[in-house]
C-alpha cells in the first residue's frame, strides 16, 4: 500500500478546492447521503437539461477522498446525457471495488480514484457522492427527493 | 465468599523494575499480537479503548478450556461439565473480588456492556418506569447508555434527559443536579467517557442520587481497565463492563447489580439455565444470578476474562493506570505542539484516552495515514454522536492506551501524525 496512490495530487487538488459545491435552487432533484462510519454527510442537487444533467452541486463535510470524489464527479457528469451518466457510475463503481477492472475508455480525472480500491474501508468514501447522485437522479425520476446511505 | 487475600501486597509484583515503574519490555512479551507487522513495520496499538489485546494467560485458558474441558454448564454429570462448571463459576468468583461485590448473586454474565444496559432497561426499566418519568443521563454517554433508554422511554412513555457538558468535557454536578426532578427514575452515566476520557465524578453522583432516593447505573466500559472499582464503595446500584477492554475475549461481559434489586427484576431473556421448573402452563425461576442467564453462556469467554483478571491484578490497576496516564500526558503535550492540531476533552480528571482533530483534515484521513506508518487509531464518532455534535465535529481522531504501550509508541504517534501534515501539504 502506497499512500501516493492514495492521496494523488488531483485528489489532495479537488479536496483543497472542490470544483461545483453548493447548492441549487430550485433544483429538479435532490438526495442526501450519509456515511454512518466516519460521519460523512453530502448533498447532491442537480437540474435537468432535457435528457441530459444540465448542473450539478454538492456541498456537505466529509474525508479528503470523499469531498475529491463528489467534485471530480460533478465535472465528468455536467452536460452529459444521463444514459452516460448512469454508465459512468457503473463504471466507477468498478473502478473503485474491482481489483482486475479497466475501463473501456479512460476515465481522465476520475482514473484518480483507481488508487481507492488498495484501501477497501475508503471505498464507501469515494463512492458515497456516485449513489448519491444515481439516488438523486432515480428521485427526479420519481419526483421525490432521496436519502442514501453507504452502511 | 472468601474475601481478598490479605498476603496480597506482600506477593512481589514481577512486573515491575527495580525502581518501581513498570517493566513494559517485560509486559509487552506476554501480547503476541504486538508481534505483528502492519504495512512491514512493527504495530503500535493505540486502539485500547475499543478493544485490549490479549495476553498469553488470556490465551492459554480460553484455548485449554476448548481442548480440555469443553461441554455445557450446569446440567451434564459427566467429569468435563463439572470441570467446565467449575471454571465457569471460578470465573464469576473472580470477577466478584475484582469488583468487590457482596455475593457471586449479584455478577450476571452478559455478551458485553451494550447487554448488560439493555438488560437493566427491558427488566428494571418496564417494571419501574411509567409515563412522565425521567431518566438522566449525560451528554458524553457511548450510544449504549442512550439507545437502550430511548426504546425504554418511547414503551413507557417517558422523558430521556441529558445533563449538559463544560467546553473541557466534564459533567459539572450542579448542572446535573438541576436536573434531578421528582419524577427522576434513574441516572444512568458512563464512569469514564469512551470519545473524550473524561472520568465522571461517580462517587458524588451517587451520593446525589441517594439522597433523593433514586438508583444509578455506571457504565465501566472504559473504566474497568483503568481504574481500581469497587462497587460498595462507589455504592452504584448497576455497573456494567466488557471482558474484550479488560484484556479479555470479546462477547463476554458483565452486569453487577445490587442483589435486592436482581430479586425484584424479572428476568429478560426466558429458556434453558434461567428457570428451576418448567410446565407449559408455567415456570419458576432458577436462582441468582442463572435467572438472567438464559441458554448456554459464553463459558470459553468467562473462563478468558477470569484469566483476564488474574492478569491485570498481577500487574495491578493503580501501575497500570498511572503508566498509562503518563502515556497520555507525555502525547497530548507533544501533539499540541503540532500546528493545527486541537486536542478535544481536556478534563483535569482524565483517562489515558487523547482525541484530536487537525485543521483541514479529516480524521478518516488521518487514520489511514497512520495506519499506513502501522500505527493503530479509532477515527470516527466513538459511537457518541451527541458528543460530537456538542463539540460540532463530524469525527475525531483517538489514541488510546493500554498496559502494554510505550514510550516509543507514543513517539511513532507522533511522527505519523506529523506525517499526516506532509501528505496534505
Amino acid at each position: 500500500m502506497d499512500l501516493r496512490d492514495l492521496y494523488r495530487e488531483v485528489i489532495l487538488d479537488h479536496n483543497r478546492s472542490p470544483r461545483n459545491f453548493g447548492r441549487l435552487e430550485p433544483a429538479d432533484a435532490t438526495a442526501a447521503g450519509h456515511n454512518p462510519l466516519c460521519g460523512d454527510k453530502l448533498n447532491v442537487t442537480l437540474r435537468l437539461d432535457g435528457d441530459r444533467l444540465g448542473d450539478v452541486r454538492f456541498d456537505g463535510q466529509g474525508c479528503a477522498i470523499s469531498v475529491a470524489s463528489a467534485s471530480l464527479m460533478t465535472e465528468a457528469v455536467k452536460g452529459k446525457k444521463l444514459a452516460d451518466v448512469e454508465q459512468l457510475y457503473r463504471e466507477v463503481h468498478a473502478l473503485l471495488t474491482d481489483q482486475n477492472y479497466t475501463p473501456p475508455t479512460d476515465l481522465g480525472k476520475l482514473m484518480a480514484l483507481g488508487g481507492v480500491r488498495e484501501f477497501p474501508v475508503r471505498v464507501k468514501c469515494a463512492s458515497l457522492c456516485w449513489h448519491t447522485l444515481h439516488a438523486a437522479l432515480e428521485s427526479g425520476r420519481n419526483a421525490a427527493s432521496a436519502k442514501v446511505s453507504t452502511e | 465468599m472468601s474475601a481478598r487475600p490479605a498476603v496480597a501486597a506482600q506477593v512481589v509484583n514481577r512486573w515491575l523494575r527495580a525502581d518501581g515503574t513498570l517493566d513494559v519490555a517485560l509486559l509487552r512479551g506476554q501480547f503476541p499480537i504486538l508481534q505483528r507487522q502492519v504495512n512491514g513495520r512493527p504495530l503500535v496499538y493505540l486502539d485500547s479503548a475499543a478493544s485490549a489485546q490479549m495476553p498469553l494467560p488470556v490465551l492459554a485458558a480460553v484455548d485449554h478450556y476448548h481442548r480440555e474441558l469443553h461441554s455445557n454448564v450446569h446440567r451434564g454429570v459427566h467429569t468435563l461439565s463439572q470441570q467446565a462448571t467449575a471454571a465457569f463459576e471460578g470465573s464469576r468468583e473472580k470477577v466478584r473480588a475484582f469488583i468487590n461485590a457482596r455475593s457471586v448473586r449479584e455478577i450476571v454474565f452478559v455478551r458485553g456492556t451494550t447487554e448488560a444496559i439493555n438488560l437493566v432497561a427491558q427488566s428494571w426499566g418496564r417494571q419501574n418506569l411509567r409515563a412522565g418519568d425521567e431518566i438522566l443521563i449525560t451528554h458524553l454517554e457511548h450510544h449504549a447508555n442512550i439507545v437502550p433508554w430511548q426504546l425504554l422511554c418511547q414503551t413507557a412513555g417517558a422523558r430521556l434527559v441529558a445533563a449538559p457538558l463544560n467546553a473541557r468535557g466534564e459533567v459539572e454536578l450542579e448542572a446535573l443536579q438541576k436536573l434531578i426532578s421528582a419524577r427522576t427514575r434513574l441516572i444512568a452515566v458512563a464512569h469514564v467517557s469512551n470519545a473524550l476520557g473524561t472520568v465522571l465524578p461517580v462517587r458524588d453522583i451517587v451520593q446525589l442520587a441517594h439522597a433523593r432516593g433514586i438508583p444509578v447505573l455506571l457504565d465501566g466500559a472504559q473504566a474497568i481497565a483503568h481504574e481500581a472499582v469497587d462497587v460498595q464503595a462507589l455504592d452504584c446500584d448497576f455497573y456494567a463492563f466488557s471482558g474484550h477492554k479488560l484484556y479479555g475475549p470479546t462477547g463476554i461481559g458483565v452486569l453487577y447489580a445490587r442483589e435486592a434489586l436482581l430479586r425484584q427484576m424479572p428476568p429478560w431473556q426466558a429458556g434453558g439455565d434461567m428457570i428451576l421448573t418448567v410446565s407449559i402452563d408455567r415456570s419458576t425461576w432458577n436462582d441468582l444470578p442463572w435467572k438472567f442467564e438464559a441458554g448456554t453462556p459464553n463459558i470459553s469467554g468467562a473462563i478468558g476474562l477470569g484469566a483476564a483478571i488474574d492478569f491485570v491484578e498481577s500487574v495491578g490497576r493503580p501501575v497500570i493506570a498511572a503508566h498509562e496516564r503518563a502515556l497520555a500526558v507525555r502525547a497530548s503535550a507533544q501533539l499540541q505542539e503540532l500546528p493545527g492540531l486541537r486536542l478535544i476533552g481536556t478534563a483535569q480528571h482524565k483517562a489515558a484516552v487523547v482525541s484530536f482533530t487537525m485543521d483541514g483534515i479529516h480524521p478518516h484521513d488521518i487514520g489511514t495515514i497512520l495506519d499506513t506508518e502501522a500505527v493503530a487509531i479509532r477515527t470516527g464518532h466513538h459511537c457518541a454522536m451527541p458528543v460530537m455534535e456538542y463539540y460540532n465535529l463530524p469525527a475525531t481522531a483517538r489514541a488510546s492506551f493500554g498496559c502494554y504501550n510505550s514510550a516509543s509508541d507514543v513517539e511513532r504517534l507522533i511522527a505519523a501524525v506529523a506525517r499526516v501534515r506532509e501528505v496534505f501539504n
